[in-house]
């Protein structure tokens, strides 16, 4: 096969988000950075699902909407604990702001 | 009957987390604690069929693989399943007090253990790679929550960061899974080696992403950093259930990978160089350990180190190696556990654990700082210790394969975690002309001091009874 947009796609987004986990300090980047880095991995299993001998596979399928039923649950615990940690500086007498 | 053990072991703690969680009791703990005895109770059932018959299988609902879920209980399963069950009731008994009537997000946190009880058994008893991608988030998901029951928002920062490397290790898990699918049309860990075995880079680098992955949850040096925060800013209880299991289930997994999927790739230098991954933990781990000025920070670096030790298996990779790796597991995880709890307790009575203000401790603490003392004899590796036959195995095998630098390692390692240990006895039992320590809150009662103590004696009953565990084990796949 040729050159796939999808495969080059994939390889980008899971690159972004990898160099954003390791590069970026704030917790909401590197959830962000999380989630880029997952959708490189979810659309590279779709892509291998295109790519098996018996045309469209539908376990990789099954695995993307379970593995996106947990990334989102898990963004949100860490979204929530975003917010907390915010409330937990605002609280505090005498802390900056960042 | 026998045959529907596993799934029982996963759904019974999973049911009653979930009825703790919605129900929200104030009360006596009534739930959990029958919850923990019959689980318990199922897994010496399901230890002592293995021992006589050998492995037990369960398919979910009677669906077979690849649409249903194969549960499987091998001799490597229910040695995990040992170690979760006897810390999980320890631990359990220990909560009794530490989180029982009227204690504030006490139900918050006999439900996420119990979640979490199921999830490690879920984990242990999974012989596919995407249900074990998703047995490993739900122990994630169970344990990181507990590291916030330490309230007032204390612990915020430390759970944060543990959940943002559990997500990020978890995906990268996955990549390698999705590849493996690629490579090999299985997710069975079995049927998926052959096809592994000669596939070439994209076997290697489907194997990369998944012990990538693996390490980053297994809190293994360089990937270390979100742990000490964690591990010591967690209630006592939550402490001694992540250090003991949640990370241990990460290394278990690594062991068990290796040496089925990925054992036609597992090369030498490949083994090699992981086990100087643990070589670098094991002393990076016990000398950071040494510097620490709070107990609970210097049990939880010393995680670190002791995990280093499982990862010796890799470059020896013969079967007093995989005895050595998987007894270190268990021996480690009782004493670990014991060592949190008696940091527990010292907290209780104290308000702190700041190691130089611990003076004069053995007086009101004597049965905790005694279970202290007979847990660390374990962490050092001195006989007649569950340690000392995990070090003594591993010895051996580094003799017999002839690689002498693991010798040196592992004499080292036990240097290093003696100095560690005898500087906390030391500050705990010194004492400065007869002053007594400050105290805040009353001495640990039976239910605290006693679990404690029973771990410490298990962590070195774990010297005598190697010839029955090591028969369940069985030799290396």
């Amino acid at each position: 096969m040729g050159v796939d947009v999808f495969a080059i796609a994939a390889a980008a987004l899971m690159a972004l988000g990898f160099y954003g986990f390791v590069a970026q300090p704030h917790p909401l980047r590197r959830i962000l950075a999380i989630n880029i880095f997952g959708n490189g991995v979810f659309m590279s299993m779709i892509l291998i699902a295109r790519w098996l001998p018996d045309g469209p596979d539908t376990v990789p399928h099954a695995m993307v909407i379970t593995g996106l039923v947990i990334a989102v649950s898990a963004s949100a615990f860490g979204l929530a604990l975003i917010r907390r940690q915010a409330l937990n500086r605002r609280s505090e007498p005498g802390s900056t702001d960042d | 009957m026998t045959e529907a053990l596993p799934a029982l072991l996963v759904f019974i703690p999973f049911l009653a987390g979930v009825l703790q969680f919605v129900t929200d009791r104030r009360g006596i703990p009534l739930l959990p604690v029958v919850t923990t005895v019959i689980t318990a109770a199922l897994t010496g059932w399901l230890i002592a069929d293995v021992a006589a018959h050998g492995p037990v299988e369960h398919f979910l609902g009677g669906w077979e693989p690849p649409l249903g879920i194969r549960l499987h209980a091998d001799g490597l399963a229910v040695v995990m399943l040992l170690l979760t069950a006897i810390t999980g009731t320890m631990v359990s008994v220990y909560a009794l007090a530490s989180h029982g009537r009227h204690v504030p997000g006490a139900s918050h946190f006999w439900a996420l253990w119990l979640l979490l009880w199921g999830s490690l058994n879920a984990l242990f008893l999974s012989g596919d790679l995407f249900n074990i991608y998703v047995t490993l988030e739900m122990v994630s998901l169970a344990a990181i929550p507990l590291v916030l029951l330490a309230g007032a928002g204390k612990t915020t920062d430390a759970t944060l960061r543990y959940l943002l490397y559990a997500l990020f290790g978890s995906l990268v898990y996955l990549a390698g899974v999705a590849l493996v699918y690629g490579i090999a049309g299985t997710l069975d860990l079995s049927l998926a080696a052959d096809p592994l075995a000669d596939s070439g880079f994209a076997g290697a680098l489907a194997a990369s992403c998944l012990v990538l992955g693996i390490m980053i949850k297994a809190a293994i040096v360089p990937f270390h950093v979100w742990l000490p925060a964690a591990h010591g800013g967690a209630p006592a209880a939550a402490s001694a259930l992540l250090s003991a299991l949640v990370v241990k289930a990460a290394v278990y997994l690594l062991l068990r990978l290796w040496t089925d999927p990925l054992a036609g790739l597992a090369s030498a230098p490949a083994g090699q160089f992981l086990g100087a991954v643990g070589a670098a933990a094991i002393v990076y781990g016990s000398v950071r350990a040494f510097l620490q000025e709070r107990l609970k920070l210097v049990i939880a670096y010393s995680t670190i180190a002791q995990l280093g030790y499982m990862l010796l298996f890799f470059p020896m990779a013969v079967t007093l190696a995989w005895e050595g790796a998987v007894y270190h597991g268990l021996a480690h995880g009782i004493a670990k556990a014991a060592l949190f709890l008696a940091a527990g307790n010292v907290i209780a009575y104290v308000g702190h654990d700041r190691l130089r203000e611990l003076s004069g401790l053995d007086r009101p603490l004597a049965i905790s700082l005694f279970a202290f003392a007979l847990a660390g004899v374990s962490i050092m590796g001195l006989p007649p210790s569950g340690g000392f036959i995990a070090k003594w195995l591993l010895l051996r095998a580094a003799a017999e394969t002839g690689q002498w630098w693991w010798l040196v390692v592992l004499t080292v390692g036990g240097l290093l975690s003696a100095a560690y240990m005898f500087r906390v006895l030391r500050f705990a039992f010194l004492r400065s002309a007869g002053a007594t320590v400050d105290h805040q809150g009353p001495r640990p009662g039976p239910l605290r001091v006693w679990p404690t103590m029973a771990l410490a004696l298990l962590a070195i009953a774990l010297g005598v009874t190697a010839a029955p565990i090591l028969a369940l084990l069985g030799g290396m796949p």
